[in-house]
């Protein structure tokens, strides 16, 4: 366990020296969730029937949006992605280590850390200026660190993943890429979830993605509370946990075929 | 010279399509993933207007005709000024200082270092959306406005290469790439997708003045809906403004070239 903490932190800490990137990073995202809000704003001005949220809401769900856009954007590890194509990759195999965790455990680093350097500064700033409301009650706060905790899971469960798919298309394209789309679509980071069309909701709550940003916004919001809010978490869980063997099982099969190129 | 000229950009692009196709599966996924994620952001939009109805007044279709102008203007400018994109790799490695040696215009070398062809993702996504719109639409489609429409194509794709020339040009001072001017192409598309009038009068009269998006959808969509403009633009106006795109292509070249006289090597 010690030596997965010791690649977590030592990574984190790494990727937090690109604070100059980061900084630049919020004031593009202020710039696009102002843009979202002013949409919202006036879709909400056009028309008066009734909607799955309100235009408070929604605001907030786009600023938490902006300030946790990193569990969205699940780019591969691209030190495993050099390592795989180089055939160095064989040195990962004689650590003394589960290489599923050694590699999650970077996964988790490499999206904690950009999470971490964008999330303050944006629930700072839209906190005090631009309508982002605090969470709609203690309780729903503490719930929603406990599933925004989850979200970082997923998308370290997903980004190993995408790494270990690495193995059979080398290249560091393809499941990668294609994943990207349906996150920005099925996460709610593209729309907020609940303005899906009604018969879509079925099929949106049975995708893993929702559990990445939707759920824990959506606890905080107030717009999934008691037993739904309850349900929406374990689901969330059980997909981490799903995503977590899917990706041992991968890896296993990946390495027993892998040829190592020399070089 | 000229012709010349035209002769040697065909044989850049071509090496660089050459050398694209050497990755043909990459370059199918990359393509269809810009396919896919333009598409599902649309997507996104067709979900909020069966929810909403309208925006400010603006249907669907109407909103589909100025998505699509910039879609399809944006997809080409970052296909075709794709070099001025990745310029910044090439101040910093000083490889900038060969393309000086050469008999040819700097910007016409690193324009021609690269035509990014799996953009047509965006492109044809675009088209999609604006063919799409042009069905639906009650407009009487003649010469006159399907000219217009292809004007207002062509001068959004000069004025996003302007952009991309102006973001270069920043590195011959900073050597990095500001993210911050992404808020100008990625977020001008963004924000232009929809009608300015629901923006707040600050943010739209940088998208008048400054950055003149409007020029490129926001006033022909007027002629070509045959709409009156809340915000008081003339026919003449709305007719002839994609023409702005072409003037800030310029003005952007002549800072360009500023920028290149100013320039000092990284020298590694």
């Amino acid at each position: 366990m010690k030596a997965y903490l010791a690649i977590l932190s030592s990574r984190f800490l790494a990727l937090l020296q690109y604070r100059a990137a980061a900084i630049a990073g919020v004031g593009t995202q202020l710039f696009f969730g102002l843009v979202r809000v002013m949409i919202f704003d006036g879709f909400y001005r056009s028309s008066s029937g009734p909607q799955p949220m309100t235009y408070d809401q929604v605001v907030t769900y786009i600023w938490l949006g902006q300030a946790m856009l990193a569990l969205t954007l699940l780019a591969v590890d691209n030190d495993v992605a050099v390592m795989i194509r180089t055939g160095n990759v064989a040195y990962e195999m004689t650590r003394p280590v589960d290489l599923y965790a050694f590699w999650f455990a970077r996964a988790l680093s490499g999206r904690a850390a950009p999470l971490v350097m964008r999330a303050i500064p944006i629930f700072i700033i839209a906190g005090l200026f631009l309508g982002l409301q605090p969470p709609v009650s203690l309780r729903a706060g503490l719930m929603f660190i406990v599933s925004a905790f989850g979200g970082l899971l997923m998308a370290s469960s997903l980004v190993a993943l995408t790494t270990i798919s690495l193995l059979w298309t080398i290249s560091g394209e393809g499941l990668n890429r294609l994943a990207l789309p349906l996150i920005f679509f099925f996460s709610g980071i593209g729309i907020p979830l609940p303005f899906f069309p009604d018969w879509s909701q079925p099929l949106v709550a049975a995708l893993p993605f929702r559990g990445l940003i939707d759920t824990p916004f959506r606890i905080y919001l107030g717009h999934l509370s008691g037993q739904a809010a309850t349900a929406a978490v374990l689901s969330q869980l059980a997909w981490i946990m799903a995503l977590v063997i899917i990706g041992r099982v991968t890896l296993a099969r990946g390495l027993r075929k892998l040829v190592v190129q020399g070089g | 010279m000229l012709l010349d000229s035209i002769k040697l950009y065909c044989r850049y692009v071509d090496i660089s399509l050459r050398s694209q196709m050497q990755y043909r599966a990459s370059f199918l996924i990359r393509t269809l993933a810009h396919f896919l994620i333009t598409g599902a952001e649309f997507l996104g939009f067709v979900a909020l207007f069966q929810r909403f109805g309208q925006i400010k007044g603006w249907t669907l279709p109407q909103m589909g005709l100025l998505y699509g102008i910039i879609s399809v203007a944006f997809a080409i400018a970052e296909a075709v000024a794709r070099g001025f994109d990745i310029f910044p790799t090439l101040i910093k490695a000083g490889d900038f200082d060969r393309v000086l040696l050469r008999p040819r215009s700097a910007a016409f070398q690193v324009l021609s270092q690269e035509l990014q062809l799996m953009r047509i993702g965006r492109l044809a996504q675009g088209l999609i959306v604006l063919f799409w719109s042009a069905e639906q639409l009650d407009v009487h489609w003649t010469f006159a406005n399907a000219t217009l429409l292809s004007l207002a194509i062509v001068g959004g794709a000069c004025l996003f290469s302007g952009l991309f020339v102006l973001q270069a040009t920043i590195c011959f001072w900073t050597t990095e790439s500001l993210e911050i001017v992404n808020c100008t192409t990625y977020g001008g598309v963004e924000a232009a997708q929809f009608p300015l009038t629901i923006y707040r009068p600050w943010f739209r009269a940088i998208f008048t003045f400054v950055i003149p998006l409007a020029a490129i959808n926001y006033f022909p969509a007027h002629a070509i809906l045959n709409l009156r403009d809340v915000l008081g633009s003339t026919p003449l106006i709305q007719w002839l403004s994609p023409l702005t795109g072409v003037l800030f292509l310029v003005v952007c070249l002549q800072f360009w070239r500023f920028g290149v006289k100013h320039y000092t090597s990284t020298g590694s």
